[in-house]
């Protein structure tokens, strides 16, 4: 049953995505009148455009608290993914057995395991099994892996979900109840009068007691009317989808998956192109194409049948962002690049905190604090 | 349920090219697609699909659905509606998701 938008709701989240909605999906417990307000069908749309790994082994690097609220998410996703399907009866297709970082070559072997040794040492990284593999041991958790692929990093802890399914199953919770979703709400003006959250938008005016602002790129805009200062970056990445085929893959790597139903996904470019996520380009999907059949030459008789860009919602540094505001209590920021690894936590520990109304200490990492230019 | 419209007064007689259809022959009209073919033929499922394996059958005709995969001289998925039929080319019904071999 939808809530007639001319009340004051408890919660307004903003934005429909994965981290909108695995949010508002964990509000649900607490909270009784919950909105998420999403725009229309034409909108920079990660949560439709991603690869959907849930991966621990690259996040973390500069900021070890990452490394650690990620390596609790990947915890509490079999739990996160049973009651999805308890309660909507949708298989998000979890697999957490295991992931690589397909490496070619000294060169590209030394800088990762560099980086990564690195990495786990900051102090804040919570310590985790993970080896570098040669390629005999790699082949051995991919078969047919190609000679180029000299060495692989490899965790037990990284795994895959299937990204749609999940959207799916968030948004099929909110129909059964709790949570009114409002698209064509893209949020133009927020203002907070006596207490009470007032979202314009081009429906009409939805008021709030809290708000959380999960808009991905749009956040910038929104947090600045909050007074907190989010500098995005976006990252623009291509990915090429293979047909369908007889289940190969078992052990996903950072750059290549098959999907739960035989597709198969290629990934992981980085540019900055702005906000020009409507165009593909020959040269990355070339370079894509090429190291997925050296990674695995059985691909060259796999025919692409789509290809995409899509943009990483990311703020200046690559990090989380989790803020209240301090002018405009009871607005929360939300902002990430893993929408899908981190959406368990984001149901599970950030949500609770956000019906609390404050953020836990083990958070005040990720506020926008660090954005700020030192005047001493 | 298709029958091919009359052909053009005066239009020269088209040849006749044969193809097999998982082992059994089938006379085609050369120029048709193999999923013209198959419709001429009465047979509306080329293949069962890779996730339900429920039949699929031709359907846009025009190379964008991806219904009408078979497999053609051992290549597996190949789009009826995109190839001619060639004499000697044999088609095979597509049975749910194509193998990689490694």
């Amino acid at each position: 049953m939808a809530t007639p938008t001319h009340s004051i709701h408890d919660v307004a989240v903003i934005g429909g995505g994965l981290v909108g909605s695995a949010i508002a999906y964990g509000l649900r417990d607490r909270v009784q009148k919950i909105a998420v307000l999403d725009e229309g069908d034409v909108a920079l749309r990660a949560s439709r455009g991603n690869f959907g790994l849930i991966w621990l082994q690259s996040k973390g690097y500069g900021m070890g608290e990452y490394s650690r609220w990620t390596f609790h998410s990947v915890r509490q996703w079999p739990r996160f993914a049973a009651q999805l399907q308890d309660e909507t009866g949708i298989d998000v297709a979890l697999e957490q057995k295991g992931g690589l970082t397909p490496l070619m070559g000294d060169y590209e072997t030394e800088a990762r395991l560099a980086w990564m040794q690195r990495l786990t040492a900051q102090p804040a990284v919570e310590p985790y099994e993970w080896k570098l593999l040669d390629h005999r041991q790699a082949a051995d958790l991919v078969p047919g892996l190609g000679k180029d692929v000299t060495a692989a990093i490899w965790t037990p802890h990284d795994g895959i979900v299937n990204p749609l399914k999940l959207l799916r199953a968030l948004h099929t919770t909110f129909h059964r109840g709790g949570v009114s979703y409002l698209p064509h709400h893209g949020v133009e003006k927020i203002e907070q009068i006596a207490g009470v959250f007032h979202l314009t938008t081009p429906q009409g005016t939805i008021r709030a007691q809290k708000i959380v602002l999960a808009a991905g790129l749009r956040n910038q805009a929104l947090s600045e009317q909050v007074n907190l200062l989010l500098p995005m970056a976006p990252q623009r990445g291509q990915i090429i989808v293979l047909e369908r085929t007889r289940r190969l893959l078992e052990t996903p790597m950072i750059t290549l998956r098959q999907n739960d139903e035989g597709s198969w996904l290629v990934g992981d470019s980085q540019e900055d192109a702005g906000y020009a996520d409507h165009v593909v380009t020959l040269p990355v999907l070339a370079t894509l194409a090429d190291r997925a059949v050296r990674t695995l030459p059985a691909l060259k008789e796999v025919r692409a049948v789509r290809a995409w860009s899509a943009l990483r919602v990311k703020a200046r540094d690559g990090f989380p962002v989790y803020e209240q505001s301090a002018t405009h209590p009871g607005a929360f920021v939300a902002t990430c690049h893993s929408g899908v690894t981190l959406a368990a936590t984001h149901a599970l520990t950030l949500a609770p905190m956000i019906a609390a109304g404050a953020l836990s200490a083990e958070l005040a990492p990720f506020s926008t604090r660090r954005f700020h230019v030192q005047t001493t | 349920m298709f029958r091919r419209l009359d052909a053009s007064d005066g239009a020269p007689a088209p040849r006749t090219v044969r193809i097999t259809v998982d082992g059994a022959a089938l006379d085609c009209r050369d120029g048709d697609s193999v999923a013209a073919a198959l419709f001429a033929a009465g047979i509306t499922a080329c293949r069962d699909t890779a996730v339900s394996g429920v039949k699929r059958g031709p359907f846009c005709m025009m190379g964008v659905c991806y219904d009408c995969l078979v497999g053609i001289d051992g290549r597996a998925n190949q789009q009826a509606c995109m190839t001619k039929v060639r004499e000697g080319m044999a088609v095979q019904r597509q049975i749910g998701a194509r193998e990689v071999p490694i």
